[in-house]
């Protein structure tokens, strides 16, 4: 009993070792070179900061209003103007930042935890159980999502809930394809060999041999499917199918803004720029990591 | 390559049959009827209603009456616009749909393939640089934030181009087919130098060089046709991307395509409305998939020969 485990012990070791050393550190060492992908990195850094202190940051309350002062170009008082009713734009973009990014990571999350698990395990027990799991994803992959996912918001509701969901189980089968294709190729390995003669279980192998060393193409989609899912929440808030006011969100502000660009277009401008400045952080972050940690194919 | 897209055939059945179900079953499930609105509605009248709508049936005889509905190729008639057959709403915004998703597909692959290619001859220099920051910049400027932009500085400060509309001004076209196809110009760039610089690098085009064929000659000749394969294979996804994209353009142009009346459809709760265009869209985007999918392995030698039975 005692001499399974520290078998297990000094094979985790030596995995860990193994990839600790050479390969996190290059890879950091050849981001930190990439100015596009760090300057995205801290862009981003700093914007999911201040989403988290929003209620303390934002220069008015989310609910004040000024009906007298009604909508008014960028001033000292109102950095960036404010909207027909007064409300401060900056504190509307805070606000509405913290909605779009959360459905970002949480819709993100949510993809991950399927596709990683469904992935890992088609892959690992392969055979009939891989091959009816895959069909599924072959068959998910060629449904119409998008024209899916309006249909879901206009039948249930425009319910939060429901749209991370909905973008969540939409953006899990790229990763689940993924994953399975890392699992299968590490399969072969021999240091997985060395873990199952050792007698390690299946779950311990996928957790810790298989998922450690498939993180680095994981890491790229996820970073590169955070921006795809905030471009549908924004899209479906700009249709009004997703978030709903009192809430609001970089979509739901835009298409506000649309509405009244004549007149004011600082309503359109300043949350666009917050939307695509988020967007272009996420990708180039992507990219860099894609090339910092030499990932083939994982996307495009 | 008979076999492949026949199985590609086969394949594409059970994903329209499983849109048809889970569309109709979705509808249904949803809360409130689509005569609620109508708070004065007589009772006897909603029954009418109800019996000329197939309502007062089983759900599994509706299930089966719609059915047998498509096969005929009736989407049945509309909630919200009585008189009026789903058919004939869908008839008279697919002309207008098709030809704005024909034009932004136009800009998006005449732009997107020669900046792609363009980039992939000389990578990592600003002849590279330019256009892929640019494409980059397509990327991440949704186009329900690039239309109104465009609005704004041409329509609205320069006043060179119609705002709104489809075909009654001259020029009102240019706006919404560089909305929608601005994105796609932008990942079909990536794709084209990514699939570019792949062949490029490769022996036979060593090869052609070696023997000395002019450079441009190399990259028309050899280089195009399998670096283009993502491209093509792209399509598939692209033109789905399109047909949600009209939602958005055609939303705001004030176009009277189909993306517009599924979005006023979504709103007014047309049930039949949503269903019968959900169930036509979704049909035209795997059929297209199946196309973009044959068209591509068709243009790869290797699957070519692997599909055809080892012959090459």
């Amino acid at each position: 009993m005692t001499g399974a485990t520290t078998n297990e012990n000094t094979a985790n070791l030596l995995a860990d070792a193994e990839q600790g050393s050479s390969l996190w550190q290059d890879a950091w060492q050849r981001l930190k070179k990439n100015r596009m992908a760090v300057g995205g990195g801290a862009v981003l850094l700093f914007f999911v900061v201040v989403a988290l202190l929003t209620p303390w940051l934002a220069p008015y309350a989310y609910e004040t209003q000024n009906l007298d002062l009604g909508a008014s170009p960028p001033s000292a008082d109102h950095w960036l103007g404010t909207d027909v009713f007064g409300r401060d734009v900056l504190t509307q973009i805070m606000y509405g930042g913290r909605v779009s990014l959360a459905v970002g990571f949480i819709a993100t999350a949510v993809a991950l935890l399927i596709g990683v698990t469904w992935g890992a395990v088609a892959g690992y027990v392969g055979g009939r159980v891989d091959a009816v799991m895959m069909r599924m994803v072959d068959i998910l992959y060629a449904l119409p999502f998008m024209i899916f996912i309006v249909l879901l918001m206009v039948v249930f509701g425009r319910n939060v809930l429901l749209l991370f969901l909905a973008i969540g189980a939409v953006e899990w089968l790229t990763m689940a394809r993924i994953m399975r294709a890392q699992v299968q190729s590490l399969r072969q390995q021999e240091f997985v060999e060395a873990a199952i003669s050792l007698g390690l279980s299946p779950a311990a192998i996928i957790r810790r041999h298989v998922i450690p060393n498939a993180l680095g193409p994981i890491i790229v989609y996820t970073t590169l499917t955070i921006p795809s899912v905030m471009l549908l929440e924004a899209f479906l808030s700009f249709l009004g199918l997703g978030i709903q006011p009192p809430q609001t969100s970089w979509g739901l502000l835009i298409s506000y803004g649309a509405e009244t660009m004549e007149e004011y277009p600082w309503l359109l401008i300043f949350p666009g720029l917050a939307l695509t400045t988020t967007l272009f952080s996420l990708n180039f972050l992507g990219d860099g990591l894609r090339d910092a940690l030499d990932v083939r194919g994982s996307k495009d | 390559m008979l076999r492949f897209i026949l199985s590609r055939l086969l394949q594409a059945i059970p994903v329209i049959f499983i849109v048809i179900t889970a569309t109709f079953f979705l509808v249904r499930a949803a809360p409130g009827g689509p005569f609620d609105a109508e708070k004065v509605v007589l009772p006897e009248v909603k029954r009418a209603l109800e019996a000329q709508y197939k309502l007062d049936l089983p759900l599994h005889e509706q299930y089966f009456a719609y059915l047998g509905d498509l096969t005929r190729g009736e989407l049945g008639p509309s909630f919200k616009y009585p008189g009026r057959s789903v058919n004939e709403i869908l008839f008279s915004g697919l002309p207008v749909t098709a030809e704005l998703g024909f034009y932004a597909l136009l800009i998006a692959l005449l732009i997107g393939v020669t900046a792609g290619v363009f980039a992939s001859l000389k990578p990592n220099t600003r002849q590279d640089y330019i256009p892929m920051s640019l494409a980059m910049i397509g990327i991440c400027m949704p186009s329900f934030l690039l239309g109104p932009l465009l609005v704004l500085v041409f329509g609205i400060y320069l006043e060179w181009l119609p705002i709104s509309g489809w075909g009654a001004i001259p020029g009102d076209k240019i706006l919404p087919s560089i909305t929608l196809g601005a994105a796609y110009a932008a990942y079909v760039a990536r794709l084209s130098r990514a699939g570019m610089l792949e062949i490029l690098s490769q022996d036979f085009i060593r090869t052609a060089r070696a023997k000395g064929l002019p450079e441009w000659l190399v990259v028309t000749k050899h280089a195009l046709r399998g670096g283009l394969i993502p491209v093509v294979a792209f399509l598939g996804p692209a033109f789905a991307g399109l047909l949600a994209g009209s939602f958005v353009v055609e939303t705001i142009f004030q176009i009277p395509g189909l993306g517009r009346f599924y979005v006023q459809a979504a709103f007014n709760r047309d049930y039949t409305m949503i269903l019968g265009t959900t169930v036509f869209l979704s049909t035209l985007i795997v059929l297209f998939n199946l196309v973009s999918d044959v068209a591509a392995a068709w243009l790869n030698p290797r699957l070519r020969s692997q599909f055809s039975g080892g012959k090459s």
